[in-house]
């Protein structure tokens, strides 16, 4: 790892460690109390899994734009919208889990089909498939095939967002910009941003690590298909030239 | 030839090729009356005829879908003999043309279906539309659409693939998710009477829109994928 990740890595527990702090420290809820804290994390995970699918879709685009011009920029773009789909599922997943412990603690049930939960459990459901197809398909098309369906998936967000939102709605109103009445008590305010800022400091670290390993995969298996893996020296060379870049 | 007569021979070719073998038509004829017959089991359709009406347009969009799965997963598997798919990649004929015909013929295929299907679906389920039954006439073109024009696409996707079958609906599913509730929501709409199915139909057409603009800009993409 270079110097910088390192010391991104270090601020990211940092500011991980005094998000922690500022949630448990904010004061309680009117009306759930305690119960409430989950909401620090269970939101900058659901914001930020809607973040991560747009840097999917420029890195696929940039996939496609690159692929017959410059293969090397073309690799790095696939290998960051792998990166940027595997944050997605995790962070998805994460706002998912969160949402659903809080929705039996205070709604009595853990699943509710409301607008916004359906939108998010198709969001995930998205990448979920995007990761099996490229699981699936055959080594060489796998970057191709990704990125026209990441396409897909970025373009059927908004119409799933709007279509369900038509349909149903039962999750509290947006918390921000909803209205006169949304919004929160100032007083927890720093403990949202915080959580807010370290959460996307670490999912921006998850994207780094998991870029650098494909990376590295994509060079191994070009190495080994030119038959030069076992010249310890290109090997060593390559590993040079990728912690250069 | 212009753009038109490209895409007419590919569907005359894909339609004479059907003709001849009826196989697609056949199986998912025979695939769709099963479902019906399925779902029945789950609940008794003559006995409840609220409950019937309110879920029928649902069953009825599920038979067609996993119907159309089977013959989709098929579409592609005559072009993949004899290398034909690269005869396609090198001849002339763009390739969004190929694609628009094979998503006509299986288009034309499924309404066929529909057109058997529904009236056995009336009288085993023994519906009575509340609604205004000729907006059908709107939904389900649209729907059919939606799910052919998606399913060919992904149907091609898939072919560069290990296990092509089981991955189709894994994709379709998701994507189609959108247009699979408006369809329902639109046919629910008409048979129960209970609230207009106007809106299900716009977010169906918008569906249809983007969906066809972006399989017609990617084809060539997925064609020449390797």
């Amino acid at each position: 790892m270079p110097k910088w990740a390192e010391g991104w890595f270090a601020l990211t527990v940092l500011a991980l460690i005094y998000g922690f702090y500022r949630a448990m420290a904010a004061p309680r809820e009117a009306t759930m109390g305690n119960l409430y804290r989950v909401f620090f994390y269970h939101l900058p995970h659901a914001i930020l899994s809607f973040v991560f699918p747009y840097l999917n879709l420029a890195a696929s685009f940039l996939y496609l734009f690159w692929r017959n011009r410059n293969v090397e920029r073309a690799a790095a773009a696939d290998a960051f919208a792998l990166a940027s789909a595997e944050v997605t599922v995790l962070y998805a997943t994460i706002g998912l889990a969160t949402g659903m412990l809080w929705g039996r603690a205070a709604w009595g049930i853990w699943w509710a089909w409301d607008a916004r939960m359906t939108t998010y459990l198709l969001l995930w459901l998205l990448y979920v498939c995007y990761l099996l197809v490229r699981s699936f398909s055959s080594t060489g098309q796998t970057a191709v095939i990704a990125a026209v369906l990441a396409i897909f998936a970025a373009i059927d967000i908004p119409i799933c967002f709007m279509s369900i939102r038509w349909w149903r709605t039962q999750h509290p109103a947006a918390v921000f910009g909803g209205g006169a009445n949304s919004g929160i008590d100032p007083s927890m305010l720093p403990a949202v941003l915080w959580n807010m800022v370290a959460w996307a400091m670490w999912g921006a670290f998850l994207v780094g690590v998991r870029y650098a390993i494909e990376r590295r995969r994509q060079q191994d298996a070009n190495a080994e298909a030119l038959g030069i893996l076992n010249q310890e020296e290109t090997t060593a060379v390559l590993r040079h030239r990728l912690e250069e870049a | 030839m212009n753009y038109a007569q490209h895409v007419l021979t590919h569907l005359r070719k894909d339609l004479r090729l059907e003709w001849r073998t009826k196989d697609s038509i056949n199986g998912m004829l025979f695939f769709a009356l099963l479902v019906v017959v399925v779902l029945a089991m789950a609940f008794d359709p003559a006995s409840y005829p609220d409950m019937t009406r309110q879920i029928s347009g649902g069953l009825l969009w599920v038979a067609l879908l996993f119907a159309a799965m089977t013959a989709l997963n098929q579409s592609w598997a005559r072009e993949t003999n004899n290398s034909v798919l690269d005869a396609h990649r090198l001849s002339e004929a763009p390739a969004s043309a190929l694609f628009i015909g094979k998503a006509l013929a299986n288009f034309f295929f499924v309404t066929a279906v529909e057109i058997v299907l529904a009236p056995i679906f009336t009288v085993f389920y023994n519906l009575q539309p509340l609604g205004q039954a000729w907006k059908l006439l709107l939904v389900l073109p649209l729907g059919t659409w939606a799910l052919v024009v998606n399913g060919t696409f992904f149907a091609a996707l898939s072919l560069r693939t290990r296990n092509r079958e089981t991955l189709l609906p894994l994709v379709l599913l998701p994507i189609s998710m959108p247009a699979l509730l408006a369809m329902i929501q639109a046919t629910t709409a008409v048979l129960t009477g209970q609230f207009e199915p106007t809106l299900w139909i716009k977010v169906l057409l918008a569906y249809v829109i983007v969906f066809t603009t972006a399989c017609v800009l990617l084809f060539q993409t997925v064609l020449s994928a390797d």
